[in-house]
Formats: structure tokens, C-alpha cells, sequence
């Protein structure tokens, strides 16, 4: 306890909590539409774009990241989201082939052009998050304290026609919602939140933070309502106690808070079971 | 003018073509069943009617006055995923979200509008169960409250009774029909054509014969005499089983 706090007393790792926090939010918020609308791996395929658009980022030189990064991920969602349903190429073989895609080109990149010694290691981290939370300046933390507040600001918003759209997307277009704008506005959150969540976990690990959280609200609760709360409380939650037994034993932030995840899921599941809840 | 006007109507998927020629006016007040066979394409033409579909050729032509935001609408399939977590409260409520427009958050007026469709459905001991785990006919009757809560001037039901039992189903025809005459056009996909004949104000045939005109006209045709003679045998056949239970 004392280690613990005496960690506290070092910016750095306020920082971290204060990012680790916010994005586990975010993240969980949206990952019960994802789910329920099937699209749990867009995470994953657009965690990978993002990892392609930082090797061009890095290999061009860009001094800011997030300049090439954001964009590149905000348009691949939007077309990754409207292509599905139309297209001739199913939605998640769309995804796969965008997220392969995307991190051979990128890994490919980096290795043609990049100028640093340590390239196995710069690509570790990249894909696992390693241990660059840590590592995070105030513009990093301000930046996503913004975007993260502009994510819980617009679902709380539009909780109701998120709703709406998820549950039956054409009555909500034959009332005269504009489903496909909600939709433009899902897929551009998601953007957002995988590019922060790079950050935390690094870009393999985004879908757990994405999809855990709802998954276990699923077990245990029947209503939209009670689901969105839990899979907030059930991301944050995990998010810290992953991250302190992180800085307390010196393990990988991203992996841990993972293996948080997949504990508690695993407890949830077995209470949904023992309690009949689940099905 | 009339609310909605079909005028060489062709409706289908892509380039697949389902139904064509169809026309037919619908004015306000009104209460059209859509008859026809199975696979005839009776919800094809309500998707466009909604424009949930593009027509293939033709065209729609709606009266003024009359926006998305006034009509309510039951599917007849809702393609929910097996584990989607939504109350009875929370689908019913959505139906609101058309009066509820930009607003975030539904306010008192819509919640009693709610809670009143979910009263004149008998699903008020249901109001916080979970919508999955409801009955294939209770699970219908939600949708329609749905779809009440939608409806200012217009209502389109894709078979709104498939799956309630006798007692529902007559409550429902006679729901209907007091909506229809306290003002709302009902627009009716049903495979009951004596309902039709005693409810309907006008009769659209889809299929291989395609008729429209007044319930009366429906019943003076070929077509029509042709469908309420089976219709009666069916209701003839059904009564015979009862009289011999007895
Ligand atoms: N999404 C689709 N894509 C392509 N064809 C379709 C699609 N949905 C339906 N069809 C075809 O369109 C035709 C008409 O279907 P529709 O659902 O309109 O029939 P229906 O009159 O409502 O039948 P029912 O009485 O069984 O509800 C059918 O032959 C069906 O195979
Ligand atoms: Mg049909």
C-alpha cells in the first residue's frame, strides 16, 4: 500500500490512471452497440489501420502523429460501417481484409524505411502498448481528456437514438430517424476511441477493452440501460485494478488490464449461470 | 389530396422486380388491407411505401402534410439479435422517438403516451421484463405498442395479428379500428380476409391478379368472391372441428 502510494506521488502515473480511465469509459460505452450489432471486430481491424497510419506517420516523419493517425482511422470506420449490409464483400471478411491489410503494409513500411535501431521493439509497442503509458507528456493526457469528454458528451446525448437505431434500424428510418447519420456518428466515436486506446493497450489488444465489458454486462442484465451502466463500471473498474497490480508488479500495462478483463468475465458468466440470469 | 398516391408502381430488390403496375390512392382516413399470397409481395410494397426500399420504377407521390415523423410502423419481422438486452419500457419508448426529434431525452408526455400503449396492451405486469424472453405473441404486442406510440396520421402493420391468440387478435381489430376512426389511416398487410371484408374501407390485391377499389367493389369481383368463398370455407371447415369437439 505504501509502494502504492508513493507510486502516486509521481505524475507520470497519475497521468496513466487519469487516460486509463477515461478510455476504458469510452471504450466500454460503445462496445455494447458494437456487439449487438455485430461489428466486435471492427476494433480490432481499425486498431490495425491505425498501426499502418502511424508506420506512414512515423516514416514521413510527421511530428505529431495524430494528424495522419486520426483521419486515416475516422475514414476507414466510415467505410468499414457503410459498406457492410450493401456490399458485395460481407462485413467481417471486409474488416479481416482491412486489418491484415493495413498491419502488413504498415509493418512492411516501418521495415523498408525506418531509421531506428530497436525495430522489433518500436513494432512490440506499437501492437501491445508495452509500457508507453507511462511515458505520457500533458499534451497526451490533455488531448485525450478532451476527446474523451467530447465521446461521453455525445452517447449520453444521443443515448436514446443510439438505442433506437441499434435495436431496429428500420423502424427508426421508417419514423424518419436518420439512422445513417447516427450510424456516420457511431463509426466516427469508435475511430476516436481506438486511436486513444492505442495508447493504453496497444493496438491488438483494443477489441478486449471493446468487447469484455459488454459481454459480461450481457450475462448478468436484461435492459440497454443496465447493460451500458454495468459494462462502464465493469471497464473502469478493471482498467485500475489492472493497472495498479501493472505498476505494483512491473507487468505490461496492456496485457494486464486484458487479463483483468478476462477474469472478471469469467466470473460474471459463472454468476449469470449459478444465478440463472444468463442464458 | 390524397395522403399517398402509387402510380405504376413497380417495387423488388435490386434488379429483381416482385411486384408492377400497381396503383392505388390512399386518402386520409382511410383503412386499405393488403391481401395476397405468401411471397407476393405485400411487405415488398410496404418497404416502399416507407422507403426502406427505392421504387423500381414509378413513383410514390405523398400528399402535403404528411412527413416520416407522423407514421408508425410494425414489421413483420424484427431481425433482433437473439441476446440483445432491451427491456419492454425501452422498445416501447423508442417508438416515441420521432415526437421526441432532436431532444436527447424523452419528456413526461412521452412516457405517459408510453405507458398508456403498454396499458391498452395488457403488458403493464411485463413492463420491465426483458423483450427476449417474451413470447412469440407478447413479443408482438410490444411491437405494436411501438408503433402506436409512432403514429400521428398514418399507421402501416405488417400483419399485426400473425401469432396473438382470438381474444388479442379481436382486441386488436377493435383497437384498430377506433384508431381509424378516431382520424389515423391505417395501411394493413393481413392474410384474414373476413376481417378484411368487414373492417376495410378499401382492398388492395396483390399477386397474380392484382385488384384496388372499395370494400365493396372488393366484394362485387371476381377476385374477391373468388378469395372471401375460400375464406368462408376455411371458417366453415374450423367451425365443424368445434361443433364436434363439443
Ligand atoms: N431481402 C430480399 N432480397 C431479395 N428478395 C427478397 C427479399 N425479401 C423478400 N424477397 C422476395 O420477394 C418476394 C416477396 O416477398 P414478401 O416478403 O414481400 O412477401 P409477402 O407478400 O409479404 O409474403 P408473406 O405473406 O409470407 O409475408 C418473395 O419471393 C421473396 O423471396
Ligand atoms: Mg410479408
Amino acid at each position: 500500500m505504501d509502494k502504492l502510494m508513493m507510486y502516486f506521488e509521481y505524475p507520470f502515473v497519475r497521468y496513466a490512471l487519469i487516460v486509463g480511465v477515461l478510455i476504458s469509459l469510452c471504450s466500454s460505452l460503445l462496445g455494447v452497440t458494437l456487439v449487438l450489432k455485430r461489428f466486435s471486430f471492427i476494433g480490432d481491424g481499425l486498431s490495425h489501420v491505425a498501426f499502418g497510419a502511424i508506420a506512414i506517420a512515423s516514416v514521413t516523419g510527421v511530428s505529431n502523429e495524430m494528424i495522419v493517425v486520426l483521419p486515416v482511422t475516422v475514414i476507414s470506420a466510415v467505410l468499414l460501417l457503410n459498406s457492410s449490409g450493401k456490399a458485395k464483400i460481407r462485413g467481417d471478411a471486409a474488416i479481416a481484409m482491412i486489418s491484415v491489410g493495413a498491419l502488413a503494409f504498415g509493418y512492411l513500411l516501418m521495415n523498408v524505411f525506418s531509421a531506428s535501431s530497436n525495430l522489433s521493439g518500436d513494432v512490440c509497442t506499437t501492437l501491445f502498448g508495452s509500457t508507453s503509458i507511462l511515458t505520457l507528456n500533458p499534451t497526451d493526457v490533455w488531448m485525450c481528456i478532451v476527446l474523451s469528454v467530447i465521446v461521453i458528451a455525445i452517447f449520453i446525448v444521443f443515448y436514446n437514438k443510439i438505442f433506437a437505431v441499434t435495436f431496429d434500424e428500420n423502424f427508426a428510418k421508417a419514423v424518419g430517424t436518420k439512422s445513417d447519420l447516427y450510424n456516420l456518428m457511431i463509426a466516427i466515436i469508435i475511430a476516436v476511441i481506438i486511436v486513444l486506446a492505442m495508447n493504453l493497450v496497444g493496438s491488438l489488444l483494443i477489441s478486449a477493452l471493446v468487447i469484455f465489458p459488454a459481454l459480461s454486462a450481457m450475462r448478468l442484465f436484461k435492459s440497454f440501460k443496465s447493460v451500458t451502466v454495468f459494462s462502464a463500471i465493469f471497464s473502469v473498474s478493471c482498467a485500475l485494478v489492472g493497472m495498479v497490480v501493472s505498476i505494483l508488479g512491473g507487468t505490461p500495462v496492456g496485457s494486464t488490464i486484458v487479463a483483468v478483463d478476462v477474469f472478471a468475465f469469467a466470473v460474471c458468466y459463472l454468476v449469470g449461470r449459478i444465478t440463472g440470469r444468463g442464458n | 389530396m390524397s395522403l399517398i398516391k402509387a402510380e405504376n408502381l413497380s417495387a423488388g430488390y435490386d434488379s429483381d422486380t416482385i411486384i408492377e403496375g400497381i396503383n392505388f390512392t390512399v386518402n386520409e382516413g382511410d383503412y386499405l388491407y393488403i391481401v395476397g399470397e405468401n411471397g407476393s409481395g405485400k411487405t415488398t410494397l410496404m418497404k416502399t411505401i416507407l422507403g426502406l426500399l427505392p421504387p423500381l420504377s414509378g413513383e410514390i407521390v405523398f400528399g402535403d402534410g404528411l412527413n416520416s415523423k407522423e407514421i408508425g410502423y410494425l414489421p413483420q419481422h424484427t431481425p433482433v439479435q437473439k441476446d440483445f438486452p432491451a427491456s419492454v419500457w425501452e422498445i416501447v419508448l423508442s417508438g416515441c422517438q420521432s415526437r421526441c426529434g432532436i431532444r436527447p431525452f424523452y419528456n413526461k408526455k412521452e412516457k405517459a403516451i408510453a405507458n398508456e400503449n403498454i396499458r391498452k396492451m395488457g403488458m403493464t405486469d411485463l413492463k420491465n421484463r426483458c423483450y427476449r424472453e417474451l413470447s412469440g405473441g407478447q413479443q408482438q404486442r410490444v411491437l405494436l405498442a411501438r408503433a402506436l406510440c409512432a403514429t400521428g396520421k398514418l399507421i402501416l402493420l405488417d400483419e399485426p395479428v400473425a401469432g396473438l391468440d382470438p381474444m388479442v387478435t379481436l382486441d386488436m381489430y377493435r383497437l384498430i379500428s377506433d384508431l381509424n376512426k378516431s382520424g389515423i389511416t391505417v395501411i394493413m398487410i393481413s392474410h384474414d380476409v373476413a376481417a378484411a371484408a368487414k373492417y376495410a374501407s378499401h382492398i388492395l390485391h396483390i399477386g397474380d391478379m392484382v385488384f384496388f377499389g372499395t370494400n365493396e367493389e372488393y366484394r362485387q369481383s371476381k377476385i374477391g368472391k373468388y378469395f372471401l368463398m375460400q375464406g368462408e370455407m376455411l371458417g366453415e371447415i374450423s367451425n365443424d372441428g368445434k361443433k364436434e369437439a363439443k
